[in-house]
């Protein structure tokens, strides 16, 4: 579990800083957000977040609850357009592609970016059929054997198959709560994403759960653009090679993991660190 | 006038107890360095439930042996050599014209003098009897009070002494619906037994010809008492209700719950629901001179002989009747899926009717089937609609478009009208209740079951 920070070489970036130079990353950027506001009914959540998020590593939101972490990685795969009365402003590129953009499809840009939640939630179904439902809606399997095959690797990526190979057929919601939410991530894995969003996903797991999950993400870092919400800052310092601090819906700092832990700039960001905040 | 005191009365006695306790309590309280065990309120009504027992205790023994003594009070005045000139039922007439006199309505015929001194000594004793009961109750009360208050000290337990109290008052309340059921229930079933005493409960039960004669005089006919028929229409007509309400019903839970507007789901919402508030008679008078007319219309517009009164009209209004209570049900079942589970399936890239059909549907299906058969039971039971517009026609059947009849129609044609009620004739709408009422405990008890199992499943 002695995850280095940094093992991917970034440098520091200035707080909200509307130039980033792509190439100053050794990884090429995914996703680039531009004063993205959220207000919900006439509260306004969010107020001007800019970041770039890169390719195939684990950028973590960490701060103190109702900072607005979550609300905005609920805006990178548009989950906010199902709550009502939800207003989202500025842009979010993937790509250099603008996912709020109206001919854009929700639907497809969802199966690009996925998804796991605080509380581990599979379907009423069983554990293969969990894992498949993504697949079958988006037609990516063609036979039974392309299916079956789909479920095995997700949920061997998942860190799961061994577990459950020999009751694929029970129901999901049987598992222990850390199970159901690597099911979960298989789920997501299935689809075949780019970019895994997780919003707390440890937060409803015991320790040990939890080590499982974080050895998890580390392994999936390889392949996949990993955003992460978390309460916990060992947990954002364990897994994340990049780090966004926000506090009262602004982005107050955001760098590289290891300098945001070891040499914050921002006041806010010390104390909150050093726990005098949140 | 005389009720209205005592209530008073008790009013004012539950208040001044209650007041008494209180006070009592709070001067505990500002008694430096005791810890009171109760709060006030807990005080106050500990003494309010004291004063009120005996008080109550008194009223109700008069409440029980006031008639009987009143009565003995009454017989006591007529004169000896009258009282031994009248046979038991002429007594009691005696006594009632009595009690009509002293009330002051007055009586038919002419009054005898011993009647008229009679109900002069009757109005005394009633006065001075509800005196005495009320002061006594009052007086109860009071010493009930007055010792109530002297216990009140720091540690009295009030708060558990008038939880226990409450528990008990809970524990009547539910005892009274549940002995009610069993009263009901064993009426039926001794009625039913009666009446299987007159009728092979086999001829009942198998029977295919449903043909009561009406004729008391011929003692060794008692008519034919065939279920089947009845069963048969009751089937017929539940079976097309729900098929209307069922499609309906839950289309609009869904569009409701989660398509619909806020501001529409507030104003639609109330709206359905005000379908269930209307009186079952109206639906009838409804079918009877809209629907089933139409429908005989329509029919003959595409060559279909269908009556105006039918099993048809009767079914496709009773629809109409339980598609709030379909759709109101599952729109709550619907919205207690959690949203996490939406969540899931959203974040798969599911459009909205995939995660409808897929994860939302499965998931409250056990809970929307339990709403179904709670409405079947309903349909079952209904009867107003039936009687109007279904034609009351008990012959064996399977053609919707001609009239039919069911249980609770001919319970109704049994019981009323100048049938003997000792004889088969009315004795046959215990069996038929019986019957019903087993039909929809059975029904009753599987919807529960079912409803109960998609609870635990999200808690």
């Amino acid at each position: 579990m002695d995850m280095v920070a940094g093992k991917v070489k970034m440098t520091q970036q200035s707080v909200n800083s509307t130039m980033n130079p792509i190439d100053a990353l050794e990884r090429p950027i995914r996703l680039t957000a531009r004063d993205v506001t959220v207000h919900y009914g006439a509260k306004q959540a969010l107020h001007g977040i800019s970041i770039d998020i890169p390719d195939r590593a684990v950028t973590s939101f960490i701060g103190p609850s109702g900072c607005g972490k979550s609300t905005f990685l609920r805006c990178i795969n548009r989950m906010n357009d199902t709550i009502e009365g939800a207003k989202v402003g500025g842009t979010i590129k993937l790509d250099g592609d603008d996912i709020y953009d109206p001919n854009l499809d929700v639907v497809e840009l969802r199966a690009r970016i996925g998804m796991v939640f605080q509380k581990p939630n599979p379907f009423p179904k069983s554990i293969y059929e969990n894992v498949a439902y993504g697949p079958k809606i988006h037609g990516l399997a063609r036979s039974k054997t392309d299916m079956d095959e789909i479920v095995v690797s997700s949920l061997r990526k998942a860190g799961l198959f061994e577990e459950v190979k020999d009751r694929l057929n029970e129901p999901g919601t049987g598992l222990s709560g850390g199970q159901q939410q690597r099911l979960c991530i298989a789920r997501a894995i299935a689809v075949g994403p780019e970019v895994i969003l997780m919003d707390e996903p440890c937060s409803a797991l015991d320790p040990i759960a939890t080590a499982i999950i974080e050895e998890l993400i580390d392994e999936l870092r390889e392949n996949y653009t990993i955003v992460i919400v978390t309460h916990s800052m060992q947990q954002a310092a364990r897994v994340s090679q990049r780090t966004a601090f926000f506090h009262l819906g602004n982005l107050i700092e955001e760098g590289v993991t290891e300098d945001i832990f070891t040499n914050p700039v921002n006041k806010q960001t010390q104390d909150y660190i050093m726990g005098r905040i949140g | 006038m005389n009720s209205l005191i005592i209530a008073g009365m008790l009013l004012v006695l539950l208040g001044l107890a209650y007041q008494s306790g209180w006070s009592r309590s709070r001067g505990l309280a500002t008694t430096a360095g005791v810890k009171v065990h109760s709060r006030p309120q807990y005080h106050g009504s500990y003494v309010a439930i004291w004063a009120m027992l005996p008080a109550l205790v008194v009223l109700g023994l008069w409440g029980w042996f006031g008639e009987g003594i009143t009565t003995n009070y009454i017989t006591g005045q007529i004169p000896a050599d009258t009282l031994s000139g009248l046979d038991p039922v002429a007594l009691d007439a005696t006594v009632a014209r009595i009690r009509s006199l002293a009330t002051g309505y007055g009586v038919a015929g002419d009054v005898q003098p011993f009647e008229q001194a009679a109900a002069d000594a009757l109005r005394s004793f009633q006065f001075i009897t509800f005196v005495v009961v009320t002061v006594l109750a009052a007086v109860a009360g009071i010493a009930a009070l007055l010792y109530a208050r002297s216990r009140i000290t720091a540690r009295l337990r009030a708060r558990n002494a008038v939880e226990s109290v409450i528990n008990v008052a809970l524990i009547a309340c539910s005892a009274v619906a549940i002995l009610t059921t069993v009263g009901i229930v064993a009426s039926l079933l001794t009625e039913a037994i009666h009446f299987f005493s007159f009728v092979n409960p086999i001829e009942f039960f198998f029977g295919t010809v449903w043909n009561p004669s009406f004729s008391s005089t011929d003692t060794g006919a008692h008519g034919q008492y065939g279920l089947l028929p009845l069963l048969a229409g009751t089937l017929m007509i539940t079976i097309i209700a729900m098929l209307v309400a069922v499609p309906v019903g839950l289309m609009a839970a869904i569009y409701l719950s989660q398509y619909a507007h806020p501001r529409l789901r507030a104003v639609a919402k109330p709206i359905i629901e005000v379908l269930a508030g209307i009186p079952t008679i109206v639906f009838g008078f409804f079918a009877l001179v809209t629907v089933g007319p139409f429908l005989r219309d329509f029919g003959n517009l595409v060559g279909l002989d269908i009556k105006a009164t039918s099993a048809l009209t009767a079914g496709v209004v009773m629809g109409i009747m339980i598609i709030p209570f379909v759709s109101s049900l599952s729109d709550d079942i619907l919205n207690q899926v959690p949203r996490t589970l939406r969540d899931g399936a959203y974040g798969l890239g599911a459009t909205k009717s995939e995660t409808i059909r897929n994860v939302l549907l499965p998931a409250a299906l056990p809970g929307i089937v339990g709403a179904f058969l709670l409405a079947v039971s309903r349909a079952v039971g209904e009867t107003m609609i039936v009687v109007l517009a279904a034609g009351n026609s008990p012959v064996l059947r399977g053609n919707p478009f001609e009239p039919v009849a069911t249980i609770t129609v001919s319970i109704v044609n049994q019981l009323t009208g100048d049938s003997d009620f000792a004889g088969p004739q009315s004795l046959v709408a215990f069996a038929l209740g019986l019957t019903l009422f087993i039909i929809t405990l059975c029904l009753n008890i599987f919807a529960l079951y079912i409803v109960r199992r998609f609870r635990e499943q999200y808690e």
